[in-house]
């Protein structure tokens, strides 16, 4: 019998990052994103002034309204609002800064917390059979209430904090990394190479870690990512119906929130916000779909 | 008709120096090369060759069907009744499809759309290119329905694709193709996806249509058996070229080019070669084998449960190829899934030595994994893209507490017997193709040091001359570790090849046992006696192992 | 069919029992005490103790579950804390703006959505797709207030077309209805037509890939009508599932919307009974919300055996 030689018919796959990048919907969104985070790194650097500081000298103030004030060593002093000042008389332009922080905080922190209660769950759901029913059941019960509703009656539990405004976003999103999991799981075990790997007696937890969780890191990551972008639209909503974080924290619902009764007036107050608001949303949401495109073209229809 | 005969000499297609390029990327420049070729009006056609020799872009080519933004004709004309279809406008395309030339595809369970009455469908040509009424519509499209052999055209007019089997699916796309009496007909593949008896009814069906409407046909396959039944004149196409044309007894009984000879010869015949009986011991012994699907529950009390497999018994001795041959949903795989215990079966013994390893729970079974190793149909799927052969091939010895040199030291070996470099162990499954990918796998059981060796449909997604590099390697194997290999199949050629003993199975019960050689020669079981009269082209099978 | 119909009705059983218990649970396992948040900062502990004895929160569990699950089940969800009034008086007066804003909105959007979807697929990776992908990122990308808030300042601050806020009963005159809704409307279709014209794109894609799309090419059948007859009469039950699950998404603007309008309608209700801790009213809107999202959907499972003639069992 002849050799036949492993030369490779096909020429050796471009490295799945590199294609990443050459997204174009991955590179616009990434970058933004990125610059958002230094952004809310750098809040101390950027911010002019003190989000939480009340000047009741210089309230309601358009953008660009220049005022003097008294540094700590009681000098006199000019400063610019920027973005002008809400009815407190805060620099609008530094709590927008400051909000970031929040925003991406509460974004990542329940992208990686539901992610990795869901793959949990999942994982189990998929592959315990007996309580693959039980948990799916819970599941629906879960995902009948709507995601924002949910959070809604979560937060009225507790006295509004981070921690709290974080897991009532995290807990409605739960459900969906868990079916999104499970059903990876139930085509991969299909597989013929994880029955192969059966076949060999490769033990189930060597199996579910070799063979079946490398299958869901790309849409995990797809998923997370838009897990992150829905929970800073949540957070948001939260803040803005004076049921999230407390009013005093700068917030970008917050700040909305607080510019709702002289809108008519100040509508830069929410405008800013909400333009900042929208740019990160939307950066992560075009991330995610670059992502989703490249890493898993074969869940691309999943949302 | 009289008119059609005296101008028989006019060809009703006539391919002329085409060439299709491919985009930028692929692994040559052109789909399809200056490939020039003729169909008569009554002439059959058999476009052959195997996978990406660029057949179906031909027939694509033709029905200007070609997807736009990859695949250009930038040379050549297709001349449909002396009309350039590669030049003619979208207009005058659409008007030509379903009048002067029809198509019909692989797969039949696809092909038609699931929301729309069948009848609906074939309809729906007469309502594009002609004015008649409703009324007549319907009686054109029973018509039609009833020349296509479909029962109760009256009642079947109404139903649902899903509600048809494959072959009368088929049925249903070729009455639509034909309604309009096409000159040309293009079939791509059109019995491939079909049972070998479902097949022999559509081929036959193909044949008497055309003959009767005086349609020529392009026939695009793989198979040789179909060709040597079906064809008047032959193409063989590789790598985008025409290799060589001419009748069919020149192509199949006296080929030129060593291309058509090696595809020809590697075709396996239907005559089984003579066997020694074998003496081996018994490896694994199945008793009253059954499995069934389906249960009732409370909400579904009418829910349907499926006899897979009953009462299926046999032995398997060391260095013996048992054959278990059916046709879709006949229980094979089900057995072999249960004999590898992928499944555990509902009922019944599986014996290695005096162990009945049927019911074992996991734990107590994983002694016995190595004993008995499984190669799947599918090669791209059959190993874990993400992990290199290597690993994948030491993987089982190393649970078995092989040390990771011994493994890796032993899978070099393995791949050197099985024909690939040993330099390709840190390789990915993507790097190989998929005879190569095949040949892992079976390294990959053999690294277990198994006694039974199962193949499930393990060449059936090869294309012919890998097919018989692979089963030649499977014999090979088997002589060298006196092996016991359970060879599931639905293809009589190769089970005619590679086995000792064969076991027909129908509907979940095995309906003849014997030797392949008895089998084949006396078939008893009327079954058996149809699938045998179904396989294509018996004649070039028998006329080939004389010559 | 009937069979099919009967099984589903019967699987959403499970489901609404499991969501009743779950929003049951959510307000009497919390940390903190529901009685102490009532009572506010300044309460004495005996006031606490009568609270927490008025809401029956001294009995055991399963008890207070059985009555209160006997309640809903009569239509009784107990009295308002904040509203002293019956829950159930409240959700009636409150349903109006709420259904008229909703319907209008899905009305609106499966006539803007899907015809955009399809155009998008049918111009796949034209600049009219990429008009319509980038129209639809951005609109499920900004927030429904935001929205809210820029239609009110175009619409209604800076051209004086329409009405600010606030909303008008039916009965009072459909002019005056439609007008104040107009604007909510147009800010709670956003997210939704965004959303769904690019699920409409998805699944007409994938099924133009489908053989029997080639089959009816191959007929000689014309583009438009390929698209039409073939590939959205089997991109119908996908697009109608999709509609189904983002009703959610609905729901979820619905509360926003009404807050940014002040419609009174059950958004508002629910925004209101959260601030005042108003925990019969919240479990109350909770249940119906989520009781409507459930057969909602049910409804779209059924009109899949209108649409696809493989579903009978």
């Amino acid at each position: 019998m002849a050799t036949i030689d492993a030369a490779p018919p096909v020429p050796r796959r471009r490295s799945v990052w590199s294609t990443v990048l050459r997204n174009p919907s991955v590179l616009f969104g990434g970058s933004i994103a990125l610059f958002m985070l230094i952004i809310a790194i750098l809040a101390p650097v950027l911010g002019t002034r003190d989000p939480a500081e009340i000047n009741p000298s210089a309230r309601n103030q358009k953008p660009g309204y220049t005022a003097t004030v008294r540094d700590d060593e009681g000098k006199r002093v000019q400063v610019k609002y920027h973005l002008g000042t809400d009815s407190l008389g805060r620099d609008i332009y530094s709590r927008v800064i400051y909000g970031a922080r929040v925003s991406l905080i509460v974004g990542i922190t329940v992208a990686i917390i539901a992610v990795f209660i869901g793959l949990i769950i999942g994982m189990i759901a998929g592959y315990v059979r007996w309580l693959d029913g039980i948990i799916m059941r819970f599941m629906d019960g879960l995902m009948a209430i709507p995601e924002i509703l949910l959070a809604i009656a979560l937060v009225s539990l507790s006295r509004a904090g981070l921690p709290a405004v974080v897991i009532a976003i995290v807990i409605p999103q739960i459900p969906r990394v868990v079916r999104l999991v499970r059903s990876v799981v139930l085509s991969i075990r299909e597989e013929p190479y994880v029955e192969s790997a059966i076949t060999v007696g490769t033990p189930t937890p060597t199996l579910l870690f070799r063979h079946v969780l490398p299958n869901t890191t790309a849409p995990l990551i797809v998923q997370g990512t838009f897990i992150c972008a829905s929970a800073i639209l949540v957070e948001a909503i939260l803040s803005f119906l004076g049921i999230g974080i407390p009013p005093e924290v700068p917030t970008w619902g917050n700040i909305m929130a607080e510019g709702r009764t002289y809108f008519r007036i100040l509508p830069h107050n929410i405008l800013y916000p909400g333009i900042a608001l929208a740019l990160a949303v939307l950066a992560i949401n075009m991330l995610g779909d670059g992502l989703r495109d490249t890493l898993d073209p074969r869940f691309a229809k999943r949302f | 008709m009289q008119e059609v005969l005296t101008g028989a000499t006019e060809p009703v297609l006539s391919v002329r120096n085409l060439t299709v390029r491919l985009p930028g990327g692929a692994d040559r420049e052109n789909a399809i090369q200056d490939i020039s070729f003729d169909i008569g009006p009554r002439e059959i056609v058999c476009i052959v060759g195997e996978s990406g020799s660029g057949k179906s872009v031909t027939a694509q080519a033709v029905m200007g069907l070609l997807p736009k933004r990859d695949l250009v004709v930038t040379g050549g004309e297709t001349l449909l009744q002396g009309e350039d279809t590669a030049k003619a406008t979208i207009r005058r395309l659409r008007e030509l499809r379903g009048t002067r030339m029809g198509m019909i595809f692989q797969e039949p369970m696809t092909a038609l759309n699931p929301v729309q009455r069948v009848g609906q469908q074939i309809a729906e040509v007469l309502e594009i290119h002609t004015d008649l009424p409703a009324v007549e519509q319907r009686k054109r499209v029973l018509e039609i329905m009833r020349a296509v052999q479909l029962p109760d055209p009256d009642l079947m007019i109404d139903a649902y694709p899903h509600q048809l089997s494959g072959g009368q699916r088929q049925r249903i796309m070729i009455a639509a193709a034909l309604i309009l009496d096409p000159a040309l007909l293009i079939a791509d593949e059109p019995t491939t996806a079909l049972d070998v008896t479902t097949q022999a009814q559509i081929l036959r069906l193909i044949k008497e249509m055309q003959s009767r409407r005086n349609t020529g046909v392009m026939f695009i396959t793989h198979d040789f058996g179909v060709v040597s039944e079906i064809a008047d004149r032959v193409v063989v196409m590789q790598h985008g070229r025409v290799v060589e044309q001419g009748t069919r007894d020149e192509v199949l009984r006296r080929p030129r080019e060593a291309y058509t000879k090696m595809l020809v010869a590697a075709v396996p015949s239907l005559v089984p070669p003579k066997r020694a009986p074998v003496e081996g011991k018994v490896a694994l012994e199945a008793k009253h084998l059954s499995k069934v699907y389906g249960k009732r529950t409370f909400f579904n009390r009418k829910a349907r449960i499926v006899k897979a497999a009953q009462d299926v018994n046999f032995q398997i001795r060391k260095g013996e190829t048992l054959g278990i041959v059916g046709e879709s949903g006949s229980g094979k795989t089900t057995v072999a899934r249960c004999v590898a215990r992928l499944i555990e079966p509902s009922d019944g013994e599986i014996l290695i030595e005096t162990v009945n390893v049927a019911h074992l729970p996991e734990r107590d079974l994983r002694p016995y994994r190595r004993d008995i190793q499984i190669v799947f149909q599918d090669p791209y799927r059959s190993l874990n893209p993400r992990r290199t052969v290597g690993q994948s091939i030491i993987e089982g010895p190393i649970n078995f507490g092989m040390t990771y040199e011994k493994a890796q030291e032993k899978a070099r070996e393995l791949m050197g017997l099985v024909g690939l470099s040993p330099d390709a162990l840190d390789r990915y499954p993507h790097q190989f193709s998929g005879g190569q990918r095949q040949r892992i796998c079976i390294a990959r059981a053999l690294a277990m040091g198994p006694t039974l060796l199962i193949a499930d449909e393990a060449v059936s997604a090869l294309d012919v001359s890998v097919q018989a590099q692979v089963l030649e390697l499977l014999d090979n194997i088997r002589k060298q570790f006196d092996l016991a290999v359970l060879f599931i199949t639905h293809d009589l050629r190769v089970a005619a090849q590679i086995c000792d003993r064969i076991a027909v199975m129908k509907n979940g019960v095995v309906v003849e046992h014997g030797t392949t050689a008895e089998v084949f020669r006396n078939p008893q079981h009327e079954y058996t006696k149809a699938l045998f009269d179904a396989a294509p082209g018996r004649d070039f099978g028998v006329q080939q192992s004389v010559a | 069919m009937g069979g099919y119909i009967l099984r589903r009705v019967l699987s959403t059983l499970p489901v609404l029992a499991i969501v009743a218990v779950l929003v049951f649970l959510m307000l009497r396992l919390t940390p903190s005490d529901p009685a102490a948040i009532i009572a506010g900062d300044y309460a004495s502990p005996e006031q606490i103790e009568g609270i927490r004895e008025r809401l029956g929160l001294n009995e055991p569990i399963l008890k207070q579950f059985i009555i209160w699950i006997s309640g809903v089940l009569q239509g009784d969800f107990g009295e308002s804390f904040f509203y002293k009034k019956q829950v159930a008086e409240l959700i009636g007066e409150r349903l109006e703006p709420t259904l008229s804003l909703s319907v209008i909105t899905i009305l609106l959007v499966v006539l803007v959505a899907v015809p955009l979807g399809i155009i998008a697929a049918h111009n796949h990776g034209t600049w009219i797709d990429r008009f319509v992908m980038g129209f639809s990122v951005l609109g499920f990308s900004i927030p429904v207030f935001v929205v809210g808030y820029i239609l009110i300042y175009v619409f209604a601050v800076t051209l004086d077309w329409l009405p600010v806020q606030g909303y008008q009963r039916i009965r009072e005159g459909v002019g005056g209805w439609l007008l104040r809704l107009i604007l909510p409307a147009m800010t709670l279709s956003l997210v939704f037509i965004a959303f769904i014209a690019r699920m409409t794109r998805t699944s007409v894609l994938e099924v133009l890939n489908e053989d029997y799309i080639r089959t009816a090419r191959a007929k000689g059948q014309t583009e438009i009508k390929v698209l039409i007859r073939h590939a959205l009469a089997n991109a119908a039950v996908p697009i109608l599932t999709i509609i189904g699950l983002t009703v959610a998404i609905l729901i979820g603007g619905v509360v926003v919307t009404e807050s940014v309008y002040t419609l009174p309608g059950l958004g508002l209700l629910t925004v209101d009974a959260v601030l005042a801790r108003d925990y019969p009213t919240i479990q109350a809107v909770i249940l119906l919300f989520s009781f409507a999202y459930v057969l909602i959907n049910l409804l779209v499972d059924v009109a899949y055996t209108f649409l696809d003639p493989r579903i009978r069992y």
